[in-house]
């Protein structure tokens, strides 16, 4: 039995590092500052060690060969998931450079409605250490923050001495659109948290109201999808009058379709607070590698984590390269996914032979061509993470001895036997 | 790595060692150059061509967070200028961001063999790491920016001197940095916490502290140079970009005192003129100072027309440049650690501040008397990708060229500065010194930038042609540490480079007194912020100077 303190996690998106964990053998429990999203990733029970093919244990040397036997005559292969460490996608795109393969995380449909704003026309945005030392108006649109992200309030928002602030407990909490699930926005002092409620698809006309009101344009409604206007004015005056506003939202929980306009939308309102006071967008997410995934595409390629090599270089749609898009149209012929963090993350089932590099620990359906049953970074092998800011990677800690290879490891193994 | 290699024939150029286009034998073995390498080594006959050590840039901007989200911000950069798969060499894109496959074979292409990312904030040193690790080719390396670091501004406020050493000692052991890198001192505090202001003068009083930017300038100065690191402060001064901005930067190098100091990019800090109204060229201010003063060395960060991208940690200038381009932006503040801002930017000839900015480069080199404290940048990619260095070569070594080039720029600001009376031709000993050796010298790389017995085998042999842009443009044989890179023209092998760091010795004691301020203020635990030696796969540690 070993205790590991300020053990850091791949899985929340927040970049956390201060769990305290039991390691025993194979089992790992949680002992302090665990969360509904960290302690069942670190406590999930591992699996199977030995690779399959067609159902049948083989060696980890047969289950590469096997792959690499199928990508190798594909006329498109198509690397799905890519949800994995720095050296894991790093692998991964390698193996894509290689065999011409289109290459799309699994989370793009999310990260692609802030992706497309920031291509089209910029942001201003912060990181979790500005939140937590300057923040004095927090703004939460169409999220339920504390399910997201469970510890975002105690950690970045009642932290006890931001730098700047004289008190945190003065911190102002505003959601517009989804209700929080729980107490953790209501401030330690009691303060209780403001709410204008509101279903997903109206946010879209409420967020250009609340951009057309701090403009100081002429709003002639009372009320608009059944808030008040006097709120959303309210709303509008606060953020004008605050120092260091923050507007966070997390895309996968904008699911409408053109959500992308709607974070375009809350981008250029922060952007216009800012010719009489400072605000600032936080986009969430970096749950389960999909900032990696972007991060480690965008330095090997030029572009984030949905594009095609099969010209012979990179080349970045993100629509057309859209993994269930391609498949549903017959447009690859073999699929290889990569799960490195969750065993419920299972393919697209029955499609065209399937190769999966994935958590151990996954049950299939249908029984893939390939499994490869791999260890997750931060609990089997170390490594790096992106956090939801980009800004920060994050040390994963190898914690137990599994023998498990990692994704790097196996992709490696299959483009070097390619 | 082991075989040996005979250069013969070639017409030299390695002033470190005083060789001025002597033909002249080089022998290489071990990935270092030798006295002699036995008769049957293989041997480039480099008969008509020219050999040069690799080159050395001071200042770029090719890798870390903000240099990565610029290439996901501009995918339109990038549609019109791929790098395809070709044999062993990975697929890319280019633009004036590259991807990092591409950046470091571009480089290679070009001759140079080492190149320092120039701004990373400490927190940003493990991505940067990762992303320089696929960099391929060259040697590489990347300043910490410290100028506006909270903790360290507390310790200085409160005057406590030694410790704010020994911090800026343990943030450059921890980040695995090279240099300390100072941008807008004092500036990120007002822009952040302050509405949207910044400062403009050294002796201001910057809000939130008891502090001047003159006092953290002096600070970092003395720092660098009592730990004895091989680069001095690489300080981007206040009101970069202002009319009226040369007597900030003279300001900033009276500060110095004497001790060594580095100003990068000084083309944009050298406008005379009115704030708010059109700058003026004050190269030959500048340009005097620093003749007279040995201390002081500076890049120059020219502007090349064409396509840049705007990349820097002094968020205001970006704030104030997106209403001029009315194009997409970011704004990025960065955990209390750096301010950031990326714009897409396009120089033109027929605009006159550009066109300003482009003859004040030019100024600054061909008014330096001593070319070894004026070394070529352009500040990849802000003043234009550094694919443009052979052009910028050709407009300093051949008068016509430049002059022909200035015909085509505005010509209100081409008349308004000296460029059309400075007669100067560079030669090729002059291009190897600010290419090659001056940059290596001012890094403290003692092993590079020459061509001497025991130096790095980095060494690039151009076809000695007349056009000297089409000569720099494409390396005959690139050679870096004793390996092919590129032989007859032809790629022949990917490899890594090193990654250069320091680490100045410092008391450990200093970490209690980061710890709480850690627990206090970061969102990472202190004891997960240093980056282990076992994160660097190929690192030299370069030595500090023995405190004395």
């Amino acid at each position: 039995m070993t205790i590991k303190t300020e053990v850091p996690s791949p899985f929340c998106g927040i970049g956390t590092d201060d769990l305290v964990l039991n390691v025993d053998g194979l089992s790992i429990n949680v002992l302090a500052n665990g969360c509904a999203i960290n302690t069942p990733a670190f406590e999930q029970v591992i699996g199977d060690i030995a690779p399959r093919v067609k159902g049948q244990e083989v060696t980890l040397e047969t289950a590469v060969k096997k792959a690499a036997e199928l990508i190798a005559p594909s006329n498109q292969t198509l690397i799905g998931g890519c949800a994995t460490d720095v050296n894991g996608m790093r692998a991964l795109v390698s193996l894509a450079d290689h065999s011409g393969a289109v290459v799309d995380n699994l989370a793009f449909n999310a990260s692609r409605r802030n992706i497309l704003a920031l291509q089209d026309s910029g942001w201003m945005n912060t990181t979790l250490a500005e939140v937590k030392n300057r923040c004095d108006l927090l703004v939460v649109i169409g999220t339920d923050l504390e399910k997201v992200s469970p510890r975002f309030f105690e950690q970045f928002i009642w932290n006890e001495s931001p730098m700047f602030l004289d008190d945190s407990t003065q911190r102002k909490v505003v959601y517009l659109g989804k209700e929080p699930s729980g107490q953790a926005a209501v401030s330690p002092a009691g303060a209780q948290v403001k709410v204008l409620p509101c279903a997903d698809e109206d946010l879209p006309e409420l967020v250009a109201v609340l951009r057309a009101l701090i403009k100081g344009r002429k709003i002639s409604h009372y009320e608009i999808d059944g808030i008040a206007i006097t709120d959303l004015k309210a709303l509008a005056e606060q953020l004008q009058q605050a120092a260091y506003g923050v507007v966070t939202w997390s895309a996968s929980e904008l699911d409408f379709s053109h959500a992308e306009l709607t974070v375009q939308v809350i981008c250029e309102l922060v952007k216009e607070l800012n010719e009489q006071t400072r605000c600032s967008g936080l986009p969430l997410g970096g749950c389960e590698g999909d900032q990696t995934a972007n991060q480690v595409s965008a330095w090997l390629t030029g572009y984030p984590a949905r594009l095609s090599f099969a010209k012979g270089f990179p080349d970045y749609d993100p629509f057309l390269y859209e993994a269930q898009f391609l498949l549903k149209n017959g447009e690859v012929d073999v699929m290889v996914w990569v799960h490195d963090f969750n065993t419920q993350a299972l393919p697209p089932s029955d499609v065209i032979p399937l190769i999966v590099v994935g958590r151990s620990g996954m049950h299939f359906e249908k029984e893939p061509d390939v499994f490869i049953p791999v260890g997750t970074p931060g609990i089997d092998h170390r490594g790096h993470a992106f956090r939801m800011d980009g800004v920060v990677a994050i040390r994963l800690q190898k914690l137990r001895e599994s023998g498990l290879p990692s994704t790097a490891e196996v992709l490696t193994l299959i483009e070097q036997a390619l | 790595m082991s075989s040996a290699i005979r250069i013969k024939n070639g017409k030299v150029y390695d002033p470190l060692n005083g060789i001025d286009g002597e033909i002249k034998e080089i022998c290489v073995q071990d990935g270092k150059i030798v006295d002699s390498v036995p008769d049957d080594s293989p041997c480039i006959d480099a008969h008509g061509m020219v050999v040069l050590p690799g080159g050395v840039d001071i200042h770029c901007h090719i890798a870390g967070h903000k240099v990565n989200l610029a290439r996901k911000f501009m995918p339109e950069n990038k549609r019109h200028d791929v790098s395809p798969r070709v044999n062993e060499l990975r697929s890319g894109t280019g633009g004036s961001v590259p991807s990092t496959f591409t950046t470091g074979y571009r480089y290679a292409t070009l001759g140079y063999t080492t190149a320092m990312e120039a701004a990373v904030p400490p927190l940003g040193a493990r991505h940067t790491i990762e992303e320089l690790h696929d960099t391929p080719v060259i040697d590489k390396g990347f300043y910490i920016l410290l100028a506006n670091n909270v903790c360290l501004n507390q310790l200085l406020e409160k005057g406590r001197m030694e410790e704010f050493r020994e911090a800026v000692a343990w943030w450059l052991n921890a980040a695995k940095g090279y240099g300390v890198k100072l941008v807008n001192p004092g500036g990120d505090e007002p822009w952040k916490g302050h509405k949207n202001s910044n400062v403009h003068d050294l002796d201001e009083q910057i809000r939130g502290f008891d502090l001047t930017p003159r006092k953290i300038i002096k600070a970092l100065i003395d720092a660098t140079n009592d730990l004895g690191l091989p680069h001095p402060a690489h300080i981007h001064c206040n009101n970069l970009g202002h009319s009226g901005n040369y007597t900030t930067t003279i300001e900033t190098m009276k500060t110095a005192e004497g001790r060594r100091v580095h100003i990068t990019h000084i083309q944009f800090h050298s406008y005379g003129g009115e704030v708010g109204k059109n700058p003026t060229s004050k190269a030959k201010e500048i340009s005097d100072f620093i003749n007279n003063n040995p201390n002081v060395s500076a890049d120059v960060g020219q502007v090349m027309f064409g396509e840049a991208t705007i990349m820097t940690g002094d968020a205001p200038l970006t704030w104030q440049l997106r209403n001029m381009t009315n194009k997409k932006w970011i704004n990025a503040d960065t955990e209390c650690e750096s301010g950031c801002g990326i714009l897409p930017f396009s120089y033109q000839e027929h605009i006159y501040t550009h066109a300003l900015q482009w003859a004040i480069g030019l100024e600054l080199f061909l008014m330096a008397k001593d070319p070894w404290r004026m070394v070529l940048s352009t500040d990849h990619p802000n003043g234009g990708s550094f694919m443009n260095y052979p052009k910028l070569i050709r407009l300093l070594m051949d008068k016509q060229f430049r002059k022909e080039q200035a015909a085509l720029a505005n010509q209100k600001a081409i008349n308004s500065t000296s460029l059309l009376d400075l007669e100067r031709e560079m030669s090729m000993y002059e291009i190897a010194i600010i290419s090659r050796a001056a940059p290596a010298k001012l890094l403290g790389l003692t092993h590079k930038g020459h061509l001497g017995v025991g130096g790095d085998a980095d060494i690039t042999i151009y076809d000695d042609q007349e056009d000297k842009e089409a000569m720099f443009n494409a390396a005959r044989y690139v050679i870096k540490s004793g390996k092919f890179f590129i032989k007859d023209y032809e790629f022949c092998s990917d490899f890594q480079g090193r990654i250069l760091h320091v680490e100045p010795e410092y008391d450990h004691a200093i970490t209690q007194k980061l710890r709480p301020f850690f627990e206090d203020y970061y969102t990472i635990q202190f004891d997960n912020y240093p980056i282990a030696d076992s994160y660097i796969h190929d690192g030299e540690v370069v030595p500090t100077k023995s405190l004395s």
